[in-house]
């Protein structure tokens, strides 16, 4: 929202927290210590009451708001939703952007060395789940001395974070954010990870994952995993009004190069992702997702592994979202109901499809801001 | 200040009671509900500019359309489900109704009485009725089932609906002289029989 007054939180920082603690994952594996990579804005309060913990997806990082020093283009991923003035509104809350390990922007990840060996991880790093994410964020805000959030946030996958902290650590968050969410990926989204993954592990390039030793990055597959992805953030109404079946040539071709604006459109997107992106981490962050199902240790019944939550929920969708339709989200608010939680829930009619929880729209942000309001008073 | 029928709703909510607020518009009820009767409760809004205005008065607000039922909520949920001035826009009234009794004990109904007198004089002069109640022109009002209390009265009878109470209210206040003549708007408690 471009509210009035609202302005970015100007120049930022990121900065490392080391752990020396060995770091259990969901599958038994270890790091023996690791590194986390964070920003913060805003100024935490004397009660240390006001953090707010905004969760990443999978392609963004803890570079959450704001721009680095020389670098006017370095806009944070959510620099339309956090600032001063802006719905997560920087001059209350003090939030926090953490990236998570496993990921490739200055956390522990694939591309780290593994002190044992002396090279990258590579394939060798262990398979994360969003619980293992949660508790890493945990640890940080251990460390910053913050006991209770006042919110978590996320969307997509960032709303899984702030679902599962919600019921791993029920007494230290007040309110959980959600948006564009689902309580577990559908068969449909799975098969489109799966096809993603393919493209990337079946790149010459790719070694089995260990293409730092070989010099290369197994760029095609890359490509072809962010184009896959990019189709299914996107609604079909929304790329029928961006590119119809307009042509960048005079006419056909007859040919396979990008003639369609939609490929080329495409294909820019994903020569860009594979630039700055890394493969194993693409692979690990799409598994996250496939493994994400807080459900599935109570017999399938969300409604049980909600029980422990004390949060007060607030859960937005989108109804062009095909990837993670309504439907998912109103799963998640029934059976939050069904445990008599607190729930606000938001269905907002905007044609952008998945995307649309990064996109600035009126009545979205609108409801964000009025949410935070809320959270601000109790604080107060 | 509570519109006249909330404010008759509110006297037959129980303190410290469930509710479920259906079209709950604003969140005035369930505000005032919360407040001074310790209740605690959701409300079903389909309006944007609504929705956003329970988020800012701290309602449970859940952005649904009530035609497609109310699946989220599970039997015998709530201590009553509350259906203000919304039964007469809707399509499948039974439904709602059938619906409003499995996931409550009780339901309230509230809606604009067709048979006010003045809706008549309105009908005898040869136009339909643009009253305070029904403020619409026939071509752009939301109202499709219009009734009056009788009407209501064997419906719910048909629908196995114990009516327990029972308000016509004129101003803001409940009559008793010709009530089904004088009543602008009816609101009704009522159980599974």
């Amino acid at each position: 929202m471009s509210g009035s007054g609202a302005t970015s939180v100007g120049i930022v920082t990121a900065q490392t927290m080391h752990f020396d603690a060995p770091l259990t994952f969901s599958s038994g594996a270890q790091l023996p210590e690791y590194d986390v990579r964070y920003e913060t804005y805003g100024t935490l309060n004397a009660q240390h009451s006001n953090a707010v913990l905004v969760c990443h997806a999978l392609n963004a990082s803890h570079h959450v708001a704001g721009h680095y020093a020389d670098q006017p283009r370095s806009a944070g991923w959510w620099d339309n939703m956090v600032g001063p003035g802006k719905p997560i509104d920087t001059r209350r809350f003090f939030v926090i952007g953490i990236n998570n390990p496993g990921s490739c922007f200055g956390s522990t990840g694939p591309m780290s060395v593994n002190p044992a060996t002396a090279k990258p991880y590579g394939a060798s790093f262990p398979v994360v789940t969003v619980e293992d994410w949660v508790n890493v964020q945990a640890r940080v805000a251990d460390r910053l001395g913050i006991h209770r959030l006042a919110a978590v946030v996320g969307g997509s996958l960032g709303g899984m974070q702030a679902l599962s902290w919600a019921i791993r650590y029920p007494e230290r968050i007040a309110h959980s954010v959600a948006i564009a969410t689902t309580p577990k990926l559908s068969a449909q989204n799975i098969a489109f990870n799966d096809v993603a993954r393919s493209a990337i592990r079946s790149d010459p390039d790719f070694h089995g994952g260990d293409y730092y030793a070989h010099g290369v990055i197994p760029r095609r597959g890359l490509r072809v995993a962010r184009m896959i992805g990019h189709i299914t953030y996107l609604s079909g109404d929304d790329m029928t009004e961006r590119f119809g079946r307009s042509l960048r040539t005079p006419d056909y071709a007859f040919g396979y190069d990008a003639e369609f604006e939609v490929e080329s459109y495409l294909r820019y997107q994903g020569d860009k992702f594979s630039e700055y992106f890394d493969a194993n981490t693409y692979l690990l962050i799409t598994r996250a997702l496939d493994y994400f199902d807080p459900a599935r240790e109570h017999d399938g019944d969300l409604v049980r592994a909600l029980a422990p939550a004390l949060a007060r929920f607030l859960l937005i969708s989108f109804t062009t979202d095909w990837r993670f339709a309504p439907e998912r989200g109103r799963e998640i608010v029934s059976a939050l109901i069904a445990n008599g939680r607190e729930v606000s829930y938001a269905e907002i009619d905007a044609p952008h499809g998945h995307d649309a929880f990064l996109l600035d729209d009126r009545r979205y942000h609108h409801l964000v801001a009025a949410y935070f309001d809320r959270i601000a008073a109790e604080l107060a | 200040m509570l519109r006249a029928d909330l404010a008759q709703i509110a006297t037959w909510i129980e303190s410290n009671s469930r509710i479920l607020d259906l079209g709950c518009g604003d969140g005035a009820l369930l505000k005032h509900l919360r407040d001074s009767h310790n209740c605690a409760g959701y409300g079903i809004e389909i309006a944007d500019a609504s929705v956003l205005e329970c988020v800012r008065r701290r309602v449970n607000v859940i952005q649904a359309d009530l035609e497609s039922g109310l699946r989220m909520f599970a039997d015998g949920m709530f201590d009553t489900v509350v259906l203000s001035q919304t039964l007469q826009a809707m399509h499948h009234v039974e439904a709602i109704l059938r619906e409003m009794i499995r996931v409550g004990r009780r339901g309230i109904v509230s809606f604009p009485n067709f048979g006010n007198w003045r809706h008549a004089v309105s009908l005898l002069s040869g136009h339909m009725p643009v009253t305070p109640e029904i403020p619409y022109q026939w071509y752009d009002t939301p109202n499709i089932h219009l009734c009056t209390p009788k009407d209501f009265e064997l419906l719910a009878a048909r629908l196995e609906l114990r009516i327990t109470d029972r308000a016509l209210l004129a101003r803001g206040e409940p009559l008793d002289f010709l009530p089904n003549l004088r009543a602008s708007v009816a609101v009704y408690r009522f159980e599974r029989l």
